[in-house]
């Protein structure tokens, strides 16, 4: 049996997790928050494409997908500004339900909006294209989103490593007064942070659905939760951590699939974080920095 | 007298005026005014509890007090974001030190100088020079620091703004003896380059012996105020805070 088309087209969900993840992650890392909405938001972006391609039929593709980013990063700065950053000094439960009523308002908003009938993505130029590689014939987007979120995550890692920015990122998701005593204004920080993770959800939602093209108000749940379970297998607040915890979850399912165990893929996914959690808590690259208080 | 009184107001960098900050009904600070001269090294001294911290928190824009007014350089500073009072030239080396353990002591040098868009070569130099270990373990996460070194590293992340007005929150605090007196030297030097230091401490003798000017908190309100000197020798000063009986 050839093992690489179900190699690839795992590397490529798992890069397509990967993007999602580093939402959850880098927001877990800021706010110690969960925030259950990222997957809905993940499902918004895909819905967007899908009416600005149908109600503006003469705008050009790409334009609508420039479009379709900048208002997913919206959605994700007005999520955190409306329904978390007035929580900043409430218990961090409240947080959660709020992430959770919000991942809510985004499904049923859809559902309203759509009837709940599954919608169809549009064919885009270039990702939605078919070509051969390694043997393998697929869309151009399968092959692309490994690399895609590989650039993107050493882009992200250069900067939370070596940049100013970066390094009040680091600050912050450290000691929120003590960063505002350097004069960090820590609330931009965090609408920055949630503002780079719908980025890169939007980037997530283009390459995903343009391979698993049907769209409805529950499309985000999935990935979302796939995404999420690479987060923590490889090391809630890490972004490389959730990076290779994507693209192990992905070819995990894959190969799941290669060998006939495609209605098992979701049991192994789950079973491999709980195996993660037991034998490493902190998950792959978990950090554990020594601290004397 | 008239005329003192205005010389006294332009000497003085910062003035608290009729503060109070209340936490869910409790009164932490209570009616306190005083003044911090200009160039001098000032310390507030009290018991545990006694709202000494939440002073320097209010000052800092860190706590929001429910009245009075803070003024510095003549201009009050009230309800301003902590940012734009850094930018001011206040800093607060805060209680229990709070380096940056997941930051390179380099790196926690340079979030001192966040705001700065200026270079920052001269005061990382100036810094090792107090502080020689620093320059030693640049490389190292300031998690992995001593207490003390953590401390010189907080006192070093303070200067790194070039504040006119530096706040130090018990910095001798679970220091060996030694330490103790390195860092009570530093806060010498500091105040010799022309910072201003307000300085709370438990360690009531050592900040005594260097303060220009000592204020007594106990639970809130201002009890006691003097010359360093005059407050060493206070006896219910000696009796509570110096651990000596009259
Ligand atoms: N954020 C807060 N919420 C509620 N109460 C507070 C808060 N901060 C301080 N307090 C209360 O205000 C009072 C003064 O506290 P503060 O920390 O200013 O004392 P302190 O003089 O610095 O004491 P110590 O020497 O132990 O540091 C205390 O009773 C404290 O419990
Ligand atoms: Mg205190």
């Amino acid at each position: 049996m050839n093992i690489m088309p179900y190699l690839i087209r795992g590397l490529a969900t798992g890069g397509q997790f990967a993007l999602v993840a580093i939402g959850y992650t880098m927001v877990y890392g800021i706010l110690k928050l969960i925030n259950f909405a990222h997957g809905d938001l993940f499902m918004v972006s895909g819905m967007l494409l899908i009416y600005l391609v149908a109600d503006f039929p003469t705008m050009p593709i790409y334009f609508s997908i420039l479009i379709m980013i900048v208002i997913t990063v919206v959605i994700g700065y007005l999520i955190e500004k409306c329904a978390y950053s007035p929580l900043r000094q409430a218990p961090r439960m409240s947080v959660m339900i709020s992430a959770i009523g919000v991942s809510y308002l985004l499904q049923n908003l859809v559902a309203y909006l759509t009837g709940g009938i599954s919608k169809q993505f549009p064919e885009l130029p270039f990702l939605s294209e078919n070509i051969r590689l390694f043997g393998v014939k697929d869309k151009i987007s399968v092959f692309l989103s490994p690399i895609l979120a590989i650039l993107l995550t050493v882009a992200l890692v250069f900067v939370i490593n070596k940049t100013k920015f970066g390094m009040s990122m680091r600050a912050v998701s450290r000691d929120f007064e003590t960063s505002q005593l350097m004069g960090i204004k820590i609330n931009w920080v965090i609408s920055v942070t949630f503002a780079i993770g719908a980025f890169l959800a939007a980037a997530g939602s283009l390459l995903y659905f343009s391979k698993n093209t049907g769209i409805n108000h529950l499309a985000g749940s999935t990935p979302g939760i796939k995404a999420f379970i690479a987060a923590v297998v490889g090391g809630i607040g890490s972004v490389p951590g959730a990076v290779v915890g994507a693209l192990i979850i992905g070819v995990v399912e894959s190969l799941a699939r290669a060998f006939d165990l495609a209605d098992f893929a979701d049991v192994i996914s789950f079973a491999l974080l709980i195996i993660i959690l037991v034998v490493k808590p902190t998950g792959l690259f978990g950090e554990q920095v020594r601290e004397k208080v | 007298m008239h005329i003192w009184g205005l010389l006294k107001k332009m000497s003085s960098i910062l003035e608290i005026k009729n503060l109070n900050v209340c936490f869910g009904g409790i009164r932490a600070v209570d009616n306190i005014s005083f003044d911090v001269e200009k160039g001098k090294i000032i310390t507030l001294i009290g018991a545990n509890g006694a709202g000494k911290s939440t002073i320097l928190r209010s000052v800092s824009g860190i706590v929001k007090p429910t009245g009075g007014d803070i003024m510095f350089e003549g201009e009050s500073i009230l309800g301003l974001s902590p940012d734009k009072i850094v930018s001011k030239g206040i800093t607060l080396v805060p209680e229990g030190r709070r380096v940056f353990p997941n930051l390179t002591v380099l790196e926690n040098l340079k979030i001192g100088a966040f705001l700065r868009k200026d270079k920052l070569t001269d005061d990382i130099e100036y810094v090792y020079s107090l502080f020689p270990r620093l320059k030693e373990r640049h490389w190292q996460q300031a998690g992995t620091l001593s207490g003390g070194e953590q401390q010189m590293l907080a006192v070093g992340r303070a200067l790194m703004s070039r504040p006119k007005l530096i706040m130090m929150d018990e910095p001798s605090l679970g220091l060996a003896p030694l330490v103790v007196r390195d860092i009570f030297s530093i806060i010498r030097t500091i105040n010799d380059d022309g910072i201003t230091v307000l300085l709370n401490e438990q360690n009531a003798n050592m900040a005594l012996k260097i303060a220009d000017k000592g204020y007594v908190i106990e639970t809130g309100n201002l009890t006691l105020e003097g010359t360093g000197r005059e407050l060493l020798e206070n006896n219910s000063v000696k009796e509570a805070y110096l651990g000596k009986s009259k």
